[in-house]
């Protein structure tokens, strides 16, 4: 399974990608694969705070539903709109097409303590 | 001219009346097999005038053609339904491995003094003096429950678990409130059921989770370090969904309690643990009762249900009312004179008929009778476990509760615990519980009623479904293969519902 060395893992099994103040985020295929076929993905109002360590989302599969947690703060900027009519796209390409959620974030430090593509790879072996 | 397909009608009526071989099958809705005009019931022609089209309904409002209600006569109506009866998938006809937390077996009997005149055709309207059997019947309950759990006072009005852990929040946050604090914060361990979380939030309370150790229990430690306060309370079910028993309990009890927090106990596994230990004597402060899951009171799919709370006695004050109480003169009543209640949480005075379905039990079964469930309902467990250990690895080490975990290990076949699940469905055995509490997971709980013929014949079939995955895998992937339709296509169900019927 690739699990792209671009980006931050936490152990919940949610991926951050970094550019400047912006972070995507998304789940790992790690995790889109255990949930099995993603149902429903529930992601927040853009122009929202969220705050870290917090749930800003929902993703419901066949199987489960699990919160989308957030590790850092920020203001919701924008979020996959497509998920809303094909949540497939997370099962399918859960790293790219299958982002969630970008966030202006207020404080980068809390990415600093999560796991780089190798550590994320160990933890999920 | 009478084929296989025209009924006793004649051709040209739609009306199917399936040959016996394909009854086994498939055959037409209510709706499809309508008789136009036909009916089970003759009623006189109406004295009333019928309403005109000028009539003060807004056009836009008015059908322009009749609902599509079925039509057919009673006979027609019995065969329906009794068809579609043979197709149910029963306790009464198999077993379930998933026990008490969806269908244990209820004793017969429950019924029997459920229909009983003086329970079943009574109206809470009636005065007291009318009522006092039902009346007593609370009375003797709600003694039987603070007995059982060694807690002050129970309360049976809410309406089910969940219901339970409602009010037994609510009458923490009015505790606390009492004592001139506001906590909002409520700890769970990971292992705790859904509703734990959601209760906390249906009273405007937080959650946090509390880590399990290796061996399920809970980690003190994390408990130590997330009790503050601000923590109202923690919700801990025992033994945990992981089938385990928390010898801790006390414990944890005394770590809440040293920071003013209390302990509320989810007694949703309490069928492993009657007459062993009662909540109460080990300090918790509050608890609910699962009456179908315990009680064995019907599992009614969303309701009618029973979800009794007990409380110690520092939380008695806070119990829903009325209570019911026997007054000096020996007769029962309902006492409104509870200053500090935090009133009702549900209409009248809780579910009758259940109740008298979970005293039934209690009183055919004595103390002793009730401790034989625990005792058996363990055994039961335990008993499978060691059976199929050997193929199918268990995650937690034993003994057991009245429940246990196991994670299929075939994955390197492209088979999975659903696969497992819908294999058992073609021996006749009703899917358990499967991906919950932990991923990949199958949890068997037997409960206390299956023989121990049927617990061997259910370990032979496990085996064999173990055997099946390693040589045929795709007689899993596929299944079931013998039921009137076969795999659910779960996906498409979940993504694109489709929940009405319309006709062609």
């Amino acid at each position: 399974m690739s699990v792209p060395n671009d980006r931050k893992y936490s152990d919940s099994h949610e991926w951050y990608l970094v550019d400047g103040n912006i972070v995507t985020m998304g789940i790992t295929q790690f995790a889109a694969e255990e949930l099995t076929d993603i149902t429903y993905v529930e992601l927040p109002a853009v122009g929202s705070e969220c705050s870290a360590g917090a749930a800003v989302g929902e993703i419901e599969s066949v199987k489960a539903t699990s919160d989308l947690i957030c590790a850092i703060s920020g203001k919701i900027l924008a979020v996959n709109d497509e998920l809303a009519e094909h949540p497939e796209l997370v099962n399918d390409d859960a790293h790219n097409r299958g982002w969630m959620v970008k966030i202006e974030a207020a404080d980068l430090s809390p990415l600093d303590e999560l796991m780089d593509a190798g550590a994320y790879n160990e933890h999920i072996s | 001219m009478n084929g296989p397909h025209s009924g006793p009608y004649g051709a040209g009526l739609n009306m199917a009346v399936a040959p016996l071989a394909e009854q086994s099958s498939d055959f037409p809705l209510s709706f499809e097999q309508r008789i136009s005009g036909a009916s089970g019931v003759s009623l006189p022609n109406s004295d009333v005038p019928s309403a005109q089209d000028d009539s003060n309904l807004p056009k836009h409002l008015r059908r322009d053609q009749a609902p599509n209600l079925p039509e057919l006569g009673e006979l027609d109506v019995v065969r329906h339904m009794t068809r579609l009866s043979h197709r149910v998938f029963s306790i009464d006809e198999n077993f379930y491995p998933l026990g008490s937390c969806t269908m244990k077996y209820n004793p017969r009997v429950n019924e029997r003094v459920a229909a009983m005149s003086g329970f079943a055709h009574i109206h809470p309207y009636q005065p007291e003096s009318d009522v006092q059997g039902m009346l007593e019947l609370h009375f003797q309950l709600r003694h039987f429950l603070e007995e059982i759990s060694g807690l002050a006072e129970v309360s049976l009005q809410p309406a089910a678990g969940a219901h339970g852990e409602m009010t037994g929040l609510m009458m923490i946050e009015a505790y606390h409130r009492a004592r001139g604090e506001n906590r909002r914060m409520v700890l769970a361990p990971d292992s705790a059921h859904g509703t734990n979380p959601a209760s906390c939030t249906i009273c405007s309370m937080s959650s946090t989770k509390i880590r399990s150790r290796s061996d399920g229990k809970v980690d003190l430690d994390d408990l130590r370090s997330k009790v503050d306060e601000n923590t109202a309370a923690m919700m801990i079910t025992n033994p945990n969904t992981c089938g385990i028993f928390d010898d801790q309990i006390a414990d944890i009890a005394t770590i809440l309690h040293e920071k003013g927090a209390l302990l509320y106990y989810d007694g949703a596994n309490m069928n492993a643990t009657l007459g062993i230990i009662r909540p109460g004597d080990v300090g918790v402060d509050v608890m609910h009762f699962n009456t179908h899951k315990t009680f064995s009171t019907p599992h009614g799919g969303g309701g009618p249900g029973a979800g009794p709370v007990g409380v110690s006695k520092r939380l008695s004050p806070y119990l829903p009312k009325p209570q019911v109480i026997k007054k000096p003169d020996g007769t029962f009543a309902w006492d409104y004179e509870r200053p500090e209640s935090i009133g009702r949480v549900r209409s009248f005075y809780g579910q009758g008929g259940v109740l008298v379905r979970a005293y039934t039990y209690i009183r055919s079964l004595g103390p002793e009778g009730l401790r034989r469930v625990s005792r058996r309902a363990v055994l039961s467990a335990n008993y499978i476990a060691a059976q199929i250990k050997h193929r199918y690895p268990m995650p937690f080490e034993g003994p057991y509760a009245h429940e246990f975990i196991t994670v299929p290990d075939f994955a390197d076949l492209g088979v999975t615990e659903r696969d497992f699940a819908k294999r058992l469905i073609d021996y006749g055995i009703h899917p358990p519980t499967m991906s919950w509490p932990i991923m990949h997971c199958l949890m068997i709980e037997p409960s206390e009623t299956e023989s121990l013929a049927t617990l061997d014949q259910f370990c032979e079939v496990m085996i064999k479904i173990a055997d099946e995955a390693r040589d045929q895998p795709e007689l899993l992937r596929s299944a079931p293969h013998d039921m009137p339709v076969g795999r659910l296509d779960e996906v498409g169900a979940n993504r694109k519902p489709n929940v009405r019927w319309q006709p062609e």
